[in-house]
């Protein structure tokens, strides 16, 4: 037999949408068949009586008095329910601090409006989409997802480069911020090394060698694995060694990269050496053919690059670029290169080394049987004249022991307008000529006060291949030519790059200025404290909150619901616009 | 070629611009653009008597008995069914009415002018809440109650908002929103500001002071007083904003407890609908989800005009119908930031440093970011004569917005 217990309280107000609240709690509770919460009004009397809850109690309530009647199957399960209605109407749900979680980008970043990355993680096809709306944005983008076009990639990288963005990634799995770690990503100590990194997990392992030897970092930029592919051309990783130069917290780049095209490789090899700092090159499968180069350093593997890194970050080398070489004392029309040699291994060395610094180069005896000299008297271009070769001794003694035909030789080219670097071989030893030097040290002389007559600057530079045990002495022989104003050194390599550093730099230096493609990234949007706004993955919310970063994560849904023709529809009507 | 920008931006502008003011009460046969003898008007898109909702059936026979054409249901539904009475939407009619939205020939209406455009909208008295015919209950109580309404409340409604040069209904609500009301299920606020500004002329123009008690208590008692002409007045300022070449904005959205319909500015009067969705409500006592009609009436004009469920934020305390918290409220207006073109100019929220409401439903916003608009709203029970059993919100059908942008696309050739 079902019992109704009914309480009346007077003077008493709740909101109507309060008090069917409680009534809907009442009912819920165990042993409640039915509940009434209302104000005692008759036509509320009228309903109570409708569904049998009116007892004599309700019949004498008032207009404004409050009337909780409760059904249940017994007196106990009546009591406990009477007993929890202050409980209920008291009761609070949630705090007011449960942010709101924003539909879209746009108003995304109405709320974050300092925000200047956009982590990207929704399912690739809907991938491209969401990062042109960032970039219009103007946001810089962390583009996590995976199974985006290289089409896509391509048009959204121009896109970002015209507006001085960075599209990190498709399928880039970790960047770190000013400290700061963005989806996969290692908790890194602050320091003076910038990375930027065609490779995930390379970035990982480059970034914790660096922090396990005790530096750390300013950023680490990963650009997607395709970036150093011929068809994207590098365009986020060039943007990116270009911020990571101009910035004056890095004092040490690092360079890396899965397996590069050889021909993208260079290019950004070309703009790492105009950084004005230390660049550690690592590129996974491309041969080392140096250790060092100018101001890059070649390392051996990903730890490699690490060490190197925090190495040369603990004191920096000054890097100036081309100003030691003093380009400005040659003549416009002066831009060619002349080697004199007579040792044949070391010609082909220079060939060799050069051929990274100049286009091609002519030789009586070339690596390559295309730069073959159409005739080994007369120089063209770029020429390496070996005269150990056999056309020139016929008749005479090695060049090794007679120095007359190179020393005219040597005149010759030093009367040619175009040229700029002439290099010789002097190598001493038993066997050799007596006092090389004191042949050539004079002609070379001669060779440059006549250049300057003619208000041309000739480089002479010389390798000499001897010690100071040898008869003709190597000091001795060094101080003759070092004397008559020619570049010396002991290394054959040395002298080929110097020579090679000048010739790049003339050609340079006569080439148009290159037309600046789009815009740079704006530093400091790269400075001011990380803030980001999250679109897909949750966890990586998550992680920006648990590193105390200021993050607003989007609510998204793929647009129109993934309908192929709606999803036409709406973007043919924002091309429109 | 169409610019969508700029016909959104006149439509917005001109919903913005419009100012409603009540400025009478008159005889729907008389005012009413189209009414005749034989028709009733009701709320949503059009619907065939097999598949129209219990409340509707029950209003429309409760509207005849009314008006003296019939004594109870069968003869009534005779009429109905035989072709002697004809149905149409308020939205046809300039008109809108809450719930089942029944309007007959004789009844009294709100006559509200948009003084800015210089249209005019209609809808009829305000019951209040309970057992009443728009929702669908037709039993003799009610049908006394209309009666008096109709010959003591209504003229002297109209005679006070004579004497008082009508009543700036945009001006009310902008007051409303700040007073905790959201302007359509919340009206508390501004059905005592349309009380209070009529008290003083109700005194001086019914024909006693007896009348005049009666009629100041009823508006007084009545939370919803205000309803109608605010219904009136929200649609003087969607209509300002209709047939806007190349325009994306909803202008009518509206519910008949079968069929959720819409209007978009831009495509004429061709109505886009689904299948009315169920409200996520609380009920009264003694009534739960099972008993519900499906979603009703001419009311959702209030958030196609900006306010409504897309002004929650300014009525934290509905947030209870949901079972949810005041955050809720204010995350529910964010959300519609999401799909609207404008932020209002007259209606502001004190809670988002007066940030103006949500305005105009972009129909492609709403199919790009997948989110409808959220309505309050009243429920009705599903059989006819029974009445209201709760109050709750809901979303619009997705439907609706895509095959309106189709057709769209469609029109203009994109």
């Amino acid at each position: 037999m079902a019992i109704i217990k009914t309480e009346i309280r007077s003077g008493v107000y709740y909101d109507s949408a309060k008090l069917m609240s409680l009534q809907r709690s009442l009912a819920g509770l165990p042993g409640i068949l039915d509940a009434g919460v209302v104000m005692g009004t008759d036509s509320n009397k009228e309903l109570l009586e409708h569904i049998d809850l009116l007892s004599p109690e309700v019949q004498s309530a008032k207009p404004d008095d409050l009337v909780i009647v409760v059904k249940s199957e017994d007196d106990k399960a009546a009591d406990e329910a009477m007993a929890q209605v202050d409980g209920l109407l008291a009761a609070r749900k949630s705090d007011m601090d449960e942010a709101y979680m924003p539909r879209s980008l746009e108003t995304a970043a109405q709320m974050l409006p300092d925000a200047s990355w956009v982590i990207i993680s929704v399912a690739g096809r809907y991938a491209a989409g969401v990062t042109r709306e960032a970039l219009r944005l103007g946001r810089h983008v962390h583009l996590f997802s995976d199974n985006v076009s290289v089409e896509d990639e391509i048009a959204l990288k121009l896109e970002a480069r015209e507006r001085g963005l960075l599209v990190m990634g498709p399928d880039c799995g970790t960047a770190m911020i000013g400290g700061v770690g963005l989806a996969f990503a290692n908790k890194i100590r602050l320091g003076p090394i910038g990375v930027v990194a065609a490779a995930g997990t390379g970035l990982q392992q480059v970034a914790c060698r660096i922090h396990q030897l005790g530096s750390g970092m300013t950023y680490g930029i990963g650009t997607g694995g395709r970036d150093l592919s011929e068809k994207v051309g590098a365009l986020t990783f060039l943007m990116a060694l270009d911020a990571l130069d101009r910035d004056p917290d890095t004092k040490v780049i690092v360079v890396t990269s899965k397996p590069p095209s050889p021909k993208v490789a260079e290019e950004v090899l070309k703009r790492a050496r105009k950084a004005g700092k230390p660049v550690v090159v690592n590129f996974i499968a491309r041969a080392i053919t140096t250790l060092q180069e100018d101001n890059l350093y070649f390392a051996t593997g990903l730890d490699d690059a690490a060490r190197l890194a925090v190495e040369l970050a603990k004191d920096p080398p000054k890097v100036d670029g081309d100003a030691g070489l003093k380009l400005e004392r040659f003549k416009p029309e002066q831009k060619y290169f002349r080697g004199l040699f007579s040792g044949g291994t070391l010609a082909y060395e220079a060939q060799h080394i050069l051929a990274g610094y100049v286009p091609r180069v002519w030789a009586n005896a070339p690596i390559n049987k295309e730069y073959k000299m159409a005739n080994s008297m007369e120089s063209q271009e770029h020429s390496i004249v070996d005269l150990g070769e056999d056309e020139f001794t016929v008749g005479r003694l090695h060049p090794m022991m007679d120095n007359e035909l190179r020393i005219r030789r040597l005149y010759e080219e030093a009367k040619d307008p175009q040229v700029a670097v002439i290099m010789l071989d002097v190598v001493i030893g038993y066997g050799s000529h007596p006092d090389p030097a004191s042949e050539i040290a004079p002609a070379i002389a001669k060779c440059i006060a006549e250049a300057k007559k003619d208000g041309r600057h000739l480089e002479v530079v010389c390798v000499v291949t001897g010690t100071d045990e040898d008869p003709q002495n190597f000091d001795s022989q060094v101080k003759q030519l070092v004397d008559a104003g020619a570049f010396v050194d002991g290394s054959n390599e040395v002298v080929v790059r110097y020579a090679g550093r000048i010739l790049r730099g003339l050609a340079e230096r006569g080439a148009p200025a290159e037309a600046v493609v789009g815009k740079a990234v704006d530093l400091a949007t790269l400075k001011k404290p990380l803030q980001v706004i999250n679109v897909g993955l949750e966890s990586f919310a998550a992680d920006m909150k648990a590193q105390e970063t200021p993050v607003v994560h989007v609510d998204w849904k793929p647009p129109a619901g993934g309908k192929e023709n709606l999803m036409a529809i709406l973007e043919r009507m924002k091309q429109r616009s | 070629m169409v610019d969508i920008e700029k016909a959104n931006t006149t439509v917005v502008e001109k919903m913005m611009e419009a100012r409603p003011v009540a400025t009478g009460v008159a005889k729907a046969l008389d005012v009413v653009p189209g009414m005749t003898d034989d028709l009733l008007l009701h709320a949503g898109p059009p619907v065939t008597w097999e598949r129209m909702s219990g409340p509707m059936k029950g209003a429309m026979v409760g509207a005849l008995i009314f008006e003296g054409k019939a004594k109870g249901w069968d003869d009534a539904e005779a009429m109905l069914k035989g072709g002697k009475i004809k149905w149409e939407p308020c939205h046809h009619h300039a008109c809108a009415g809450p719930m089942a939205g029944v309007i007959s020939p004789s009844m009294l209406c709100y006559v509200v002018e948009n003084k800015t455009h210089g249209n005019k909208c209609y809808s009829n008295l305000n019951e209040g809440r309970g057992k009443v015919l728009r929702m669908g209950a037709y039993s003799p109580d009610v049908i006394e109650k209309l009666k008096w309404m109709n010959d003591v409340l209504g003229p002297t409604v109209g005679k006070a908002l004579e004497a008082a040069g009508g009543i700036d209904i945009r001006a009310v609500l902008a007051k409303a929103l700040h007073m905790g009301d959201d302007g359509h299920n919340r009206l508390d606020a501004a059905s005592v500001l349309f009380t209070t500004q009529l008290a003083p002329f109700i005194a001086k123009t019914a024909r006693d002071t007896d009348m005049a008690f009666e009629v100041i208590k009823f508006l007084g008692e009545n939370a919803l007083s205000i309803l109608n002409p605010v219904m009136a007045g929200c649609k003087t300022m969607t209509d300002a904003g209709h047939n806007v070449e190349g325009s994306t904005i909803a202008t009518v959205m509206t519910r008949n407890g079968t069929d959720w319909g819409m209007r978009v500015s831009g495509l004429g009067d061709q109505w886009f609908t689904a299948p009315s969705p169920v409200v996520k409500a609380l009920y009264f006592p003694g009534f739960s989800e099972k008993d519900a009609c499906l979603d009703i009436g001419d009311s959702v004009i209030t958030e196609t005009a900006g306010i409504g469920g897309f002004a929650m934020a300014t009525a934290p305390a509905l947030v209870t119908f949901i079972g949810g918290v005041p955050r809720d409220a204010i995350n529910t207006t964010l959300d519609m930031y999401e799909i609207t073109y404008a932020e209002h100019k007259q209606f502001t929220i004190p809670f988002l440093d007066f940030r103006g409401t949500p305005t105009g439903v972009d129909i492609r916003k709403v199919v790009e970011k997948q989110v409808t608009p959220r309505v309050n709203t009243g429920v009705a029970h599903k059989d006819p004569g029974v009445g209201q059993v709760g109050a709750g919100v809901v979303s619009a059908p997705m439907k609706i917005f895509e095959d309106a942008l189709v057709a769209f696309a469609d029109k203009y050739g994109i």
